[in-house]
Order: C-alpha cells, then sequence, then structure tokens
C-alpha cells in the first residue's frame, strides 16, 4: 500500500482530497526525476537561504559540560531562522510547476508561516496561514512578519486555538479550493505523500552532517540528537544513517510540566496510534478517542500527533524517543546562550538540554541539531523567567 | 438485509425517494437526540445519520462544527452512542447509519465495535475519513456482523476511484454534492447531474447525496436524479435555533417534514 511506514502512514482523509493527493504524489514523482528541479532547489538553497549551513564545534559547552565533544548543526543560520525554509523552498517550486498560484498553510509558532510566506514572496505566490488566535497572541512578532511579507494571517478560533486546529481550518480550505489551492503543510505529517516528500526536502541537514563530521572528524558521530514536534527537522538529520547501525539516533519530545496527560506532548511516552490530520500514528487522546488538549513552554513541539515515520523508528527500537521537561529546555536555553553566544530556539533547547543528560567519554562525537534560532522566544522566555 | 437496504427496496417499489436527515449525538443532549430520533421517523425520515462528535472534524463546516462542540460539551461519545442505538431500537425501526471520523472507531477496537453496533440496533456505518484504499480491515469485520458499509464519492473522484468507492459500498453511496466541508447553499453544484451520471455506471446500489441539501428545492432536485437527499447543516443550524426551547423536539421535526415534502410550499410554524 502507498505511503506507509511499516503500519503507519497511509492516506485516511475526505474522499474529495484523494484527487490533490494524486495530482500532488504524480507531480513531486516527476520534480524529483528532473535534474532541473534539483539544480534549482540548490541554487535556492545555496544563494537564498545560505546552505550549507555550519556544523560547529561547541567546544566551551563541551568543555563546561564535561562529557563528549558537542557539535551544533546549525539550521539557525538559515535565511528565516530555522530549518522551516528547506521544506518551503522544495514544496514552492513543486507548487510553480503545478501551476498552482495560490498557498496555503498552517502555523503555530509562526516559523512554517514565515518561511512560507517569505517564499511566497520569492516566487510571487498567493499565501494565506492559518494561526489559533492563542498563537497569535503569543507570537506577535512573526505574525507581523507574515504580513510584513505579503500574506494573509487568518486567524483560526475553533477548538483549543492553537496549531492542531489550524491543521483543521487549513484541510476545510484545501477541500473547498481544492482544484486552485496548493496545501504547504510544514511538517512530516499528514497524508502521503507529505512525510514522504517533507522528509525529501528536510534530509539535506543529514547530507550535509555527513561530509562536515567526516572533514572534521574523520569519522561518523557517535550520537544524533533532535527535537520532534512534527518531526521534521529530527528525520532531517537522522535519514541519511538510519543505515548506520553504530549511529546512535535520539528524538526529544516535549515533556510540558509533568507526566499527566494534558500537561506534556509527548506522544510516545503517553499516546496510542490513531489517526489524525491524514495519517495514522501516534496520538495523545482519552478512551473515546478524542484528541486531548497538549502543553509545552515551545509552540513548535506542542502538537497531539507525530510524523508516522517516526512511529516505525520507534517501533522498530532504531530511534530512542525520550522527553524534555519545559525547566530544562529554558535552562538550556540560557545556558547555550552563555557559553556559545547561540540563542537557540525553545523547540531546539529540548535537545540541547537531551544531549547534556549523555554521560559518555570525551573521544565521544554527539551532533544535536540547532534548528532554529532563538529570537522568536525571547519575550516568552522574560516572561517565565523574569528579568535577568 | 438490513432495514437500509429493506427501506430502499420499499421505496424503489413505491417509486419514491429517502429522505436522510443527519444528527450530531449528543446535541445538545442525547436525549433530546433519541427524541429528535423518534421524532424525525414519524416525520417521514427514511435513514436517520447520527453523528458521534470528534474533537477535530476537518470535513465540516461552522455550523456541524458547533454542534459537535455542544455534544462533546454534553459528555458524547462513541460509547454513549452505541447506548443512544439501544434505547432508541426500544421505541422505534427507523433504519439507523453511524457516522464517524476515523479515529474514535478504531480507538475502540473494529472488532468489537462491529459486534456492538449490530447489537446496539446500527444498520450502517460510515467514516468520513476512511479511503477505500485503507478500508480492508474494516469493511470485512463490519459486514461479517451485518452492517452496510457506506462510503463518500466526490465530484473529484476519477472514474477508477468511483468503480472501486462503488464496490466498496453497500445500504446505499454517499455522493458528495460538491468540493468543501460540510453546509448549507443557496444553490447545488451545476455539474452535479454529470457528476451522479458518472458515478451511475459503476454501481446498482442506491445513490444519496449530501452536503449543501439545505431547502425543500433542493430535495425536490436531487430527487430526479438520485434515491435519497441528506440533509446536515440546515436540520443542525434548526437545532441550535431552538437550544433551550420546550418545543424544540416538535419544531426540528416539523421543519424535517417541510424539507421532506418539497412540494407542500410553507413552513409550518
Amino acid at each position: 500500500m502507498k505511503g506507509h511506514y511499516g503500519e503507519y502512514g497511509g492516506q485516511f482523509v475526505p474522499e474529495t482530497l484523494m484527487y490533490p493527493l494524486e495530482e500532488l504524489e504524480a507531480a513531486y514523482e516527476a520534480a524529483r526525476q528532473d535534474p532541473q528541479f534539483h539544480a534549482d532547489l540548490d541554487h535556492l538553497f545555496r544563494n537564498y537561504s545560505g546552505r550549507p549551513t555550519a556544523l560547529y564545534f561547541a567546544e566551551r559547552l563541551s568543555r563546561t559540560w564535561g562529557g563528549p565533544k558537542i557539535y551544533l548543526k546549525r539550521e539557525d543560520l538559515n535565511h528565516t531562522g530555522a530549518h522551516k525554509i528547506n521544506n518551503c523552498l522544495g514544496q514552492g517550486l513543486l507548487a510553480t510547476r503545478m501551476g498552482k498560484k495560490r498557498i496555503i498553510a498552517e502555523t503555530g509558532a509562526g516559523q512554517h508561516g514565515v518561511a512560507t510566506a517569505t517564499v511566497c514572496a520569492r516566487l510571487g505566490l498567493e499565501c494565506d496561514v492559518y494561526m489559533g488566535e492563542e498563537d497569535i497572541r503569543r507570537q506577535e512578532l512573526n505574525v507581523y512578519r507574515m504580513k510584513l511579507l505579503g500574506a494573509r494571517v487568518v486567524p483560526v478560533s475553533s477548538g483549543s486555538k492553537t496549531l492542531k486546529d489550524a491543521i483543521n481550518e487549513a484541510m476545510r480550505d484545501w477541500v473547498t479550493n481544492v482544484r486552485t489551492t496548493y496545501y504547504m503543510l510544514g511538517s512530516v505529517l499528514g497524508p502521503h505523500p507529505y512525510p514522504m516528500m517533507v522528509r525529501d526536502f528536510q534530509s539535506v541537514i543529514g547530507r550535509e552532517t555527513r561530509t562536515q563530521i567526516l572533514e572534521t572528524e574523520g569519522r561518523l558521530p557517535d550520537v544524533l540528537v533532535a527535537c520532534v514536534g512534527g518531526g521534521s527537522n529530527s528525520i532531517g538529520l537522522f535519514y541519511d544513517f538510519i543505515e548506520d547501525r553504530q549511529v546512535r539516533m535520539i528524538g526529544v519530545e516535549a515533556g510540558g510540566r509533568s507526566t499527566k496527560l494534558g500537561d506534556h506532548a509527548a506522544r510516545f511516552a503517553g499516546g496510542k496510534p490513531g489517526v489524525l490530520h491524514g495519517t495514522f500514528s501516534y496520538i495523545l487522546q482519552d478512551e473515546d478517542g478524542q484528541v486531548v488538549p497538549t502543553h509545552s513552554v515551545s509552540a513548535g513541539l506542542d502538537y497531539p500527533s507525530v510524523g508516522p515515520e517516526h512511529a516505525t523508528l520507534h517501533d522498530m527500537g532504531r530511534v530512542e524517543y525520550t522527553a524534555i521537561l519545559d525547566d530544562e529546555a529554558l535552562d538550556a536555553f540560557g545556558e547555550l546562550s552563555r557559553l556559545e553566544g547561540i540563542i537557540p530556539a525553545l523547540e531546539s533547547a529540548h535537545a540541547v538540554a537531551q544531549a547534556k543528560k549523555l554521560k559518555l567519554p570525551g573521544d565521544r562525537i554527539v551532533v544535536v541539531n540547532l534548528s532554529g534560532r532563538g529570537d522568536k522566544d525571547v519575550n516568552e522566555v522574560a516572561r517565565l523567567r523574569g528579568n535577568l | 438485509m438490513t432495514r437500509i437496504e429493506e427501506r430502499f427496496e420499499r421505496l424503489r417499489r413505491e417509486g419514491r425517494k429517502a429522505f436522510i436527515p443527519y444528527l450530531t449525538a449528543g446535541d445538545p443532549t442525547l436525549e433530546i437526540t433519541r427524541d429528535l430520533v423518534i421524532a424525525l421517523d414519524k416525520a417521514g425520515a427514511d435513514v436517520v445519520e447520527l453523528g458521534v462528535p470528534f474533537s477535530d472534524p476537518i470535513a465540516d463546516g461552522p455550523v456541524i462544527q458547533r454542534g459537535t462542540e455542544r455534544a462533546l460539551a454534553a459528555g458524547s461519545g462513541l460509547r454513549k452512542v452505541l447506548g443512544l442505538g439501544a434505547e432508541i431500537r426500544k421505541q422505534s425501526q427507523v433504519p439507523l447509519l453511524l457516522m464517524s471520523y476515523y479515529n474514535p472507531l478504531f480507538n475502540y477496537g473494529l472488532e468489537r465495535l462491529a459486534k456492538d453496533l449490530a447489537q446496539s440496533g446500527f444498520d450502517g456505518i460510515l467514516a468520513t475519513d476512511l479511503t477505500v484504499e485503507e478500508s480492508d480491515e474494516y469493511s470485512r469485520l463490519m459486514r461479517g456482523a451485518g452492517l452496510n458499509t457506506i462510503f463518500l464519492a466526490a465530484p473529484t473522484s476519477s472514474p477508477e476511484r468511483m468503480k472501486k468507492i462503488a464496490q466498496a459500498s453497500s445500504g446505499f453511496l454517499y455522493a458528495v454534492s460538491r468540493t468543501g466541508v460540510t453546509g448549507e447553499r443557496q444553490e447545488l453544484d451545476s455539474d452535479l447531474q454529470d457528476f451522479l451520471q458518472a458515478l451511475r455506471k459503476h454501481t446498482s446500489v442506491p445513490i444519496a447525496v449530501g452536503f449543501g441539501v439545505s431547502r425543500p428545492e433542493h430535495v425536490r432536485s436531487v430527487w430526479q436524479s438520485a434515491d435519497g437527499a441528506i440533509v446536515g447543516s440546515a436540520i443542525v443550524r434548526e437545532i441550535e435555533k431552538n437550544i433551550g426551547k420546550p418545543d424544540l423536539v416538535e419544531r426540528v421535526a416539523a421543519f424535517a417534514g417541510w424539507l421532506s415534502h418539497p412540494d407542500e410550499k410553507s413552513l409550518p410554524v
């Protein structure tokens, strides 16, 4: 069957959406086999987004922690400040090839919304971004950035007024305007072919990391660490290393305030298999199969389901999944800022906090994916932690 | 034969068409839904669709979303809806179709669900976001328990997909009148006739049309080219308008009677 990762993935959508999914699948397949598409994407990666991003040895951090050598894959140095642009450039080129003029997207923290609005400005496409009212309130800066870039930000007032509800509303728009509109989904979620396509566009992270670590260290890393919301930055780092069995991989979910249902977004700790937003994966749900509210200090990790490829990597034991609490992430946010002069996104701070917990000798190599920069989170951190 | 199949067979013999109202189970309470089903049966409903409220109804427009929120607030969910079916069966033999998003069904366990649905008096099941490609196990279990499996066909479905959907459907086939979410419309899609003709080539099971059917003239128009008309949002809106009124059930039943008798012009008040 199409688009399955073990028993996970698939296409669980209202019938009306099967037509655009089939159309998208065919268009992506054609693009994937076209050298010109790859050349165009590579050009934008290099000259627009600033790739390859650095693989940086965090010397002071490593020394202070007294454990393994910590390298940071600097996705925060991308144009717009996060890995999200990798996927948006790929999908933007694809939408252009398909002749679509209108783009819709969902956003939580606003990073994917900003990346989408940026690419639409660059490619001359109309752009509507759905965003929960609660997130609009929390992420004022990104809302203004999207508007500056010429996008329309559509407030979503249903449900919990966050990312999950923004996806619901984007899907309702898509099912209505299916013949003219391209849905630029922001993570390795949703029905096939999105999880595969978004992974392919993000896998540049892992390919670069391999080349860079072989150049500097002459060998593969021992451990890869990345945060997992929907799971696109982590799968982007992991994908090229899956066959290298000696490389340990750790995906970090949001542990939130506690392990109580509703207090976190740790799908592998508290969820079970089910269907949300078109794909079969782990979901945080109650005994009636209703999706439950989640909590995380980081809006980008605050989502009740997870990409289906992660679900199968979890079940086969290839990737370990752990959870980091809000407070641990906030500590790591401060520590990386002070020790390396790098303010990480709160999402990425979860991965940094996990790396600190690794008790490994000093000759071991750990790569942490620094998926985004933390400017967007400064106000929230100030609110939570007070004046310095 | 299920009650759904018997009803369509009888209508066919009598040269009539089906009127199929939709209710979100538990909107505004499970007791009122029970009374509504019984009143709709008396008002001429041929099949009643009972929707299981779900936290993330991606295929529904604002009216049914609000109905869903009211039902969830009233504590409704799949287990309660099964109990509701059994309650209804004490007083009515109207054909009952369970409509749900897939997650609550999967979460309950498909094998157990098939058995419990049949025992609770349901005749068929429709999962809004379950495509035919993903439905083998589901259809085997539901049909094994004697239930009809109803699937959606859309105006965007390719001929190959129409064929697959027709093969997977029993009882009737649910034709979505237009692209988009559930909700009322002033006029039905002008391409509807072509779509229904294309669909008809692939199946001999009855075809019922839903999404946007919200006025007596829509019902009449649908009856000219299909076997049944499904009305959802218009009825849920009528419920919403009458919440808190002692005669809510009578008013909604009168509204359904008005919709289902398209040759009588005025709405009895």
